[in-house]
């Protein structure tokens, strides 16, 4: 158990240096230099070359980079300078938004997602299955800002049942939510009916049909259990792709997240803000997906005896 | 423990046969839908275990499942099943659902796939006591019970063990432990030994012989290998392409084939033919039971087959007392051999 976590762990420092990596590297590469962004085209080349040596833009690469690496490791990004604050600080502010969104959004699509997963799955082939695949294939081929902005038009604009945009109370939640939730439970349903569709053709289906079981509790009880461990693992590998429909939904619904934040701060050229972010989200994603590993090893005790005897 | 031993003296007295009746099992193929199994009959005597053979296709499976009704929702099954009085082909589910498992149980083939890899070894084998309303740590106990009935050392403390904790063998043990738990009287047990290592299946052959005594069980042995069967069936069912071809008394068969089939079939293992040390393979390939040939389905292998073969099915038919074949030349065959001297095992 324990070389098998202190190899997990590894893998998740390693994915998130990676992810501060490529963020240093491709803003860097970006046209034009914080020092020019921050003093506006009016600024004099004098100043700008100024606050460039204030701000150490005139080192040499690797030593930027290495004393980012070093200040990134005590959680410091440096200060925002719209903010004028530190910038995870500013981040940390926002991320309990991008949390509840997700949250919400996650329970949704998984709680629909499964049903429909396990309703198609059931009967492959059936009507309902047919159904409920052609409803999924579209929900999951609808980019998030379309389907965004359609749910503002009828819910808000001609229904007027909804608020549009912002953040406050939980009535700004629910579009943003649905949006979020729709590409997801698509991807829940889909990997749920696949799975469950498998699984009731194995052997100790039978089995359990055999010895008087009801339908139902053939499915409850041995189906959808075994169905599932693999919805589990696929659906941790695209928690990355749910992070990045809530940068987009966040900016469609104006919702003050960790996401709006992020794409204001690349259009500001707020490095530290953006530098910060990437960070917050690359760690998310990483728990997350240790997470899904403790969860299937609970459901698979086949998982459970790989990861001790190893 | 629920009238237990109130149950097992009842059921003693009404213990019977299983008769299974002209059985037709109709199966979308191919080619539209087509009797992969067609017109089956035979009987499941208490305390007997009856052999089911044939090669592989032959309709052995579908066979054993139509008795507790688990054929695919898309085929059609005629005839009759009768558990006493009581035709249970037309049993509704909910009948069929108290049938399985407390009357008619299954041991599958392979026990690596037959088991839930998720529940623990005790949770499967006392789950249908815990549809009956037992506690969990009574099915518990009653599932330890059980397994150390079957054979498993250290049961108590194996029930928390999950399925690829086990052996193979155990795991067959542990299969057999829970088709027993609903106390049926008929088990039915479809390849029970083909998954495991050699050096095991005599052990699992032996436990289902010994608990056939002791429970006073009727048991349906499905197999292909003939071996398996001269040393445990005491019935012997021969089928071929969907039908049964011969049928009797098992070493009667086996020694003196009334049926070309079963004869080919007793020249292709050497260890039951004593005669030859060398096996004669069975000429040709299986009939495919979508795709049955005209008239005997056998006649594109048999040595003896006539014109007549190709265009009349031979119909099942006494030739001796006890004794069934499907050949339209079965008392030349029973004039005609010479094998009947050998004893078999
Ligand atoms: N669910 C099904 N749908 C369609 N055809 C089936 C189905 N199950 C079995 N069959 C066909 O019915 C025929 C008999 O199958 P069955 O499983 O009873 O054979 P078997 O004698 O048990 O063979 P084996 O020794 O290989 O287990 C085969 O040709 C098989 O392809
Ligand atoms: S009926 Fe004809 S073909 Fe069929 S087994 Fe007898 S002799 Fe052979
Ligand atoms: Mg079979």
């Amino acid at each position: 158990m324990l070389p098998q976590l202190v190899r997990r762990v590894g893998l998740m420092i390693f994915t998130v240096w990676g992810a501060v990596s490529l963020t240093f590297v491709i803003l860097r590469l970006a046209p034009g230099d914080q020092a020019t962004v921050q003093l506006g085209p009016d600024a004099t080349a004098a100043d700008v070359s100024a606050l460039r040596e204030e701000l150490g833009l005139n080192r040499p690469m690797l030593v930027q980079y290495l004393d980012y690496l070093g200040s990134a490791i005590t959680g410091d990004f440096g200060e925002s300078y719209r903010f004028r604050e530190s910038a995870m600080t500013v981040v940390l502010d926002r991320f309990p938004a991008t949390v509840l969104l997700t949250v919400t959004a996650s329970a949704l699509a998984l709680t629909i997602g499964l049903l429909l997963g396990v309703l198609a799955g059931r009967s492959p082939g059936r009507l309902v299955d047919r159904v409920i695949s052609g409803i999924t294939l579209v929900m999951q081929a609808i980019p998030s800002f379309w389907s965004g902005i359609m749910l503002i038009l009828l819910m808000a604009l001609t229904l007027r049942l909804l608020p549009s945009a912002g953040s406050g109370d939980l009535r700004h939640l629910v579009l943003p939510a649905i949006t979020l939730a729709i590409p997801f439970t698509a991807i829940v349903a889909r990997i749920t009916r696949s799975s469950v569709a498998e699984v009731t053709t194995e052997p100790y289906i039978l089995t359990a049909r055999s010895k008087g079981l009801s339908e139902r509790a053939v499915l409850t009880r041995h189906a959808v259990r075994n169905s599932v461990i693999p919805v589990v693992t696929i659906v941790s590998l695209h928690i990355g792709t749910l992070m990045g429909g809530a940068v987009i939904v966040e900016q469609v619904f104006a919702w003050e997240g960790v996401g709006s934040l992020l794409v204001g701060a690349v259009g500001n050229r707020d490095y530290a803000i953006v530098q910060a972010a990437t960070v917050l989200l690359a760690i998310v994603v990483v728990t997350m997906n240790l997470l899904a590993d403790v969860l299937n090893s609970r459901l698979d005790p086949r998982i459970r005896a790989g990861a001790t005897t190893s | 423990m629920m009238s237990g031993s109130q149950r097992e003296e009842s059921r003693r007295v009404s213990a019977g046969t299983l008769r299974v009746r002209d059985l037709t099992i109709v199966l979308p193929g191919p080619r539209g839908m087509a009797d992969v199994v067609d017109g089956v009959s035979f009987d499941m005597v208490e305390g007997r275990t009856t052999g089911l053979i044939g090669e592989s296709g032959s309709g052995k499976s579908l066979t054993a499942m139509a008795l507790v009704g688990l054929i695919p929702d898309t085929g059609v099954v005629r005839g009759q099943v009768l558990l006493g009085d009581e035709d249970l082909l037309k049993a509704g589910r909910a009948r069929m659902r108290q049938v399985r498992g407390a009357e008619i149980s299954v041991v599958f083939q392979d026990p690596s796939t037959a088991l839930n890899p998720t529940m623990t070894i005790g949770d499967q084998v006392g789950e249908i006591l815990r549809e009956r309303g037992l506690s969990r740590s009574q099915a518990r106990e009653r599932a330890a019970d059980l397994l150390d009935h079957v054979g498993i050392p250290d049961a108590a403390a194996r029930v928390g063990a999950y399925p690829h904790e086990f052996s193979g063998g155990m795991r067959q043990r542990a299969m057999i432990a829970l088709a027993l738990a609903g106390q049926p009287r008929f088990i039915l047990a479809d390849e029970p030994t083909t998954a495991l290592d050699v050096t095991v299946q005599a052990r699992i052959l032996d436990l289902l012989g010994r608990l056939r005594d002791e429970d006073h069980l009727s048991m349906l042995l499905v197999s292909h290998d003939l071996r398996v069967m001269s040393h445990v069936a005491d019935d012997l069912v021969v089928m071929y392409a969907g039908r049964v071809c011969e049928r009797g008394g098992a070493k009667a068969v086996l020694n003196r084939p009334l049926h070309p089939y079963t004869d080919a079939l007793v020249r292709s293992v050497p260890s039951v033919h004593v005669e030859s040390a060398i096996a004669d393979p069975l000429p040709g390939s299986p009939a495919n039971p979508f795709d049955r040939p005209a008239g005997c389905p056998f006649h594109p292998r048999c040595p003896l087959a006539e014109d007549r073969c190709r265009t009349e099915v031979p119909a099942l038919r006494e030739i001796v007392p006890g004794r069934f074949s499907a050949c339209h030349f079965a008392e030349l065959a029973e004039r005609t051999s010479d094998s009947g001297a050998e004893e078999l095992r």
